[in-house]
């Protein structure tokens, strides 16, 4: 016998999931639609006038240099706030895990700052480091420190990755609690009473266990540092200096909703688009390979 | 009984509410935060006490980006207000969207109302007015570029604290003066593109683009990668390599730099005056911008930043009219004195310049007559009466990428400019395009 539940209407499915598909296309597959339609178009500000351009959007994009650099400082950010932010995190889970007494007060105050909007993550780190007015800048420069990303590149991409690190450190946290949580006691005990140190004992049990929750987050924080973390940057280097901290998703932003070019910027989100997929497809058909279910 | 009067009640307020609406509503979006906010809303409400026809309603939308932003989505989507700030950066934009907007102009003389654009200073009515010498938006709130010093500083590095340096030449001898005494940081400046650019090129009389800085045509180029100017930004970076100048941000970050005495000169905004006299604990004061004394002609006057009013098409004519009567409340030049001499705007108007001298306000607050006489200081030429670039935003946010890669070291002068000319040509092209 079987031991599925299963509709016997014809239709009663469609209706339970139509709430569900009428979100996702109300709000992903038609904005998605309007930017590759937008993307073919010359506009100007007020929309009075539109041209279909056919790609000239897209030559104009591969003909600026400064678009090519930003996929590098992409990259680079991309990857320090993804591996910062899964690292720490797991650290943070694992000692929150082996605390005994007050645990729920740990484990609280760690996913607090998810709660926190990331232009507000993004001021408030901005006014710690300002480089004339910020509290921890006066006591760098106390210990003869010179902070001011303004003049100082690598300290702009420090500070961005630091604020969007910091944002989406709670949330990977929470994954990785509840993924500590649903190992067996046994088998750690079983390995402790063959010798094996606390260190062994992570990364031959833990960490292999785990790693359903790291792949995971993993794709998940690649996409928030991909997309998400325009308002950390709008709110503190706003892609300076130079264009040292300008990433894709914040050109994206800067050139469609503050300088009113949306050809431009739709024509942006469409190859951002693509390259997430991209990367999300390389990423369930090659690291997945080396997930442990 | 209590639903009879319960009735009574309801009734009495759909009539008071019809009676309210009797008057006419006109919404003002602006970008005034703060003291700025309080001095918009005292306006408006002073306007309102003084006729009972219209009501204007003055509503904050965030920064100047912000606002207009909110005003262009607004506009598409049906719903735009009757007026809404706009700073000088996105005056091309608001000029080439035609059916988007009712010149001011046309406004005032279908309404009848008088306006003359020759009351205001010559580059304040250049700025906002078309080749045809018609004005499109109603200047209100203007600022220009000074030099700010610390008279302290200058002391201690024996220098004479009433003599601020009057060419770039004496700027770049007193830097290193300041920086020997122990002032670490000697310079700083706030808006690097508007300061270092824009209004250096007005000031040296040499254009920032073709065609009249572009209010001769569409077809505008940039061309401020002379040899003047790569002189004048590697004599920045220079200092920004010996630590000299230090850079704080795109807008007026450097003036915290300056309050509080880290760095004793300072390029900002006449608006800056207030904070610095809030916060400053030393003895400071204004003069204006250096030049370079081998450039002929130079100085020739200051360009103005800050913003005008534009009037969002598809309104009611009633609405237009009181449109009128606000603007010709705000042209009369008590209000236009009261409004400089409460914000450290400068005075658009001549009648609002003599009114101020003649109230003494410049006897007792000398630096607030600097940029006045920065912007009067010669009739301005093709060169120097403003700028119109389409997309300036972009085209802003470019050179101060390329600026910012000087000051940072990592591209010379020449090249950062080379290829910020470039780059804005081709935002400049897009533009073209898009409104041909």
């Amino acid at each position: 016998m079987e031991k599925r539940v299963v509709f016997r209407s014809a239709w009663l499915p469609y209706v339970l999931v139509a709430p569900q598909i009428a979100i996702t296309v109300i709000f992903f597959f038609w904005p998605a639609a309007q930017a590759v339609y937008y993307s073919f178009l010359l506009q100007d500000a007020f929309g009075l006038k539109s041209q279909f351009v056919w790609f000239q959007n897209f030559v104009d994009l591969l003909r600026d240099t400064n678009y090519l650099s930003s996929f590098r400082t992409t990259a680079v950010f991309s990857f320090l706030v993804a591996a910062s932010g899964i690292a720490i995190s797991l650290l943070l889970a694992t000692m929150a895990n082996a605390v005994v007494r007050g645990a729920l007060v740990y484990k609280t105050l760690l996913i607090w700052p998810y709660a926190v909007a990331p232009a507000i993550a993004g001021i408030l780190w901005a006014f710690l480091f300002a480089p004339s007015i910020g509290i921890v800048t006066y006591y760098l420069k106390w210990i003869g420190l010179d902070w001011n990303w303004m003049m100082h590149s690598p300290q702009a991409m420090l500070l961005v990755v630091v604020a969007s690190t910091w944002k989406q450190i709670s949330y990977n946290f929470l994954f990785f609690l509840a993924g500590l949580q649903s190992i067996p006691k046994s088998l750690i005990e079983a390995a402790a009473i063959d010798g094996a140190g606390p260190f062994r004992r992570f990364w031959t049990i833990v960490f292999p266990l785990l790693s359903p929750t790291t792949f995971f987050l993993l794709v998940i924080n690649i996409v928030y540092a991909f997309f998400d973390t325009f308002g950390v940057i709008d709110a503190t280097t706003q892609g300076g200096p130079g264009n040292a901290t300008e990433i894709l998703v914040y050109k994206v932003y800067y050139d469609g909703v503050k300088a009113a070019d949306l050809g431009g910027s739709s024509a942006q989100s469409v190859i951002l688009m693509f390259i997430v997929i991209s990367l999300t497809v390389v990423q369930f058909r090659f690291v997945e390979r080396k997930v442990q279910y | 009984m209590t639903r009879k009067s319960l009735l009574a009640a309801l009734i009495a307020s759909a009539f008071a509410a019809t009676g309210a609406q009797a008057q006419t509503e006109i919404q003002w979006w602006h970008s005034m935060g703060g003291a700025l906010g309080d001095k918009v809303n005292q306006l408006a409400s002073k306007f309102n006490a003084s006729q009972s026809a219209y009501k204007i309603v003055p509503s904050y939308k965030g920064s100047y980006p912000e606002s207009m932003t909110a005003a262009i989505a607004a506009y598409r989507a049906g719903n735009a207000p009757h007026i809404v700030q706009v700073f000088e950066v996105g005056t091309a934009t608001m000029m080439s969207a035609k059916g988007a907007i009712v010149p001011v102009y046309k406004l005032m003389k279908d309404a009848d109302e008088p306006f003359n654009p020759k009351a205001y200073l010559g580059p304040v009515s250049g700025y906002y007015t078309d080749s045809k010498g018609n004005m499109l938006s109603f200047p209100f709130n203007s600022s220009t570029a000074i030099f700010y010093w610390n008279k302290d500083a200058f002391k201690k590095a024996g220098l004479d604290p009433d003599k601020p340096p009057r060419t770039w030449k004496e700027f770049v001898a007193d830097a290193e003066k300041l920086h020997a005494s122990g002032q670490k940081c000697a310079y700083t400046t706030t808006w690097p593109s508007w300061v270092h650019i824009e209004n250096f090129s007005a000031w040296h009389n040499v254009p920032i683009g073709t065609k009249e800085n572009g209010m001769g045509g569409l077809d505008t180029e940039f061309k401020f990668n002379t040899p003047l100017h790569v002189r004048h930004i590697a004599m920045l970076g220079d200092l920004a390599k010996r630590g000299m100048f230090v850079y704080a941000g795109r807008t007026n970050q450097g003036g915290a730099k300056f309050t509080s005495g880290e760095c004793a000169m300072m390029t900002e905004s006449t608006g800056g005056q207030a904070n610095v006299r809030r916060g400053a604990k030393f003895d400071w004061a204004v003069t204006q911008i250096p030049y370079w004394d081998d450039v002929k002609g130079a100085p020739q006057n200051a360009i103005i930043g800050g913003a005008s009013l534009w009037v969002m098409g598809g309104k009611t004519n009633n609405a237009y009219k009181g449109v009128a009567k606000f603007f010709a409340f705000l042209s009369r030049p008590e209000i236009q004195y009261e409004w400089h001499r409460d914000t450290g705007y400068v005075p658009i108007t001549y009648a609002a310049y003599d009114l101020a001298k003649k109230d003494g306000f410049y006897q007792r607050n000398p630096g607030a007559e600097v940029a006045v006489k920065m912007l009067t200081n010669k009739p301005p030429t093709p060169n120097s009466k403003g700028l119109r670039f389409g997309n300036f935003v972009q085209g802003r946010g470019i050179i101060e990428e390329e600026l910012e890669a000087v000051f940072t070291g990592k591209k010379d002068a020449k090249t950062a400019l080379d290829e910020a000319v470039k780059r804005g040509n081709e935002v400049l092209r897009k533009f073209q395009a898009a409104n041909k």
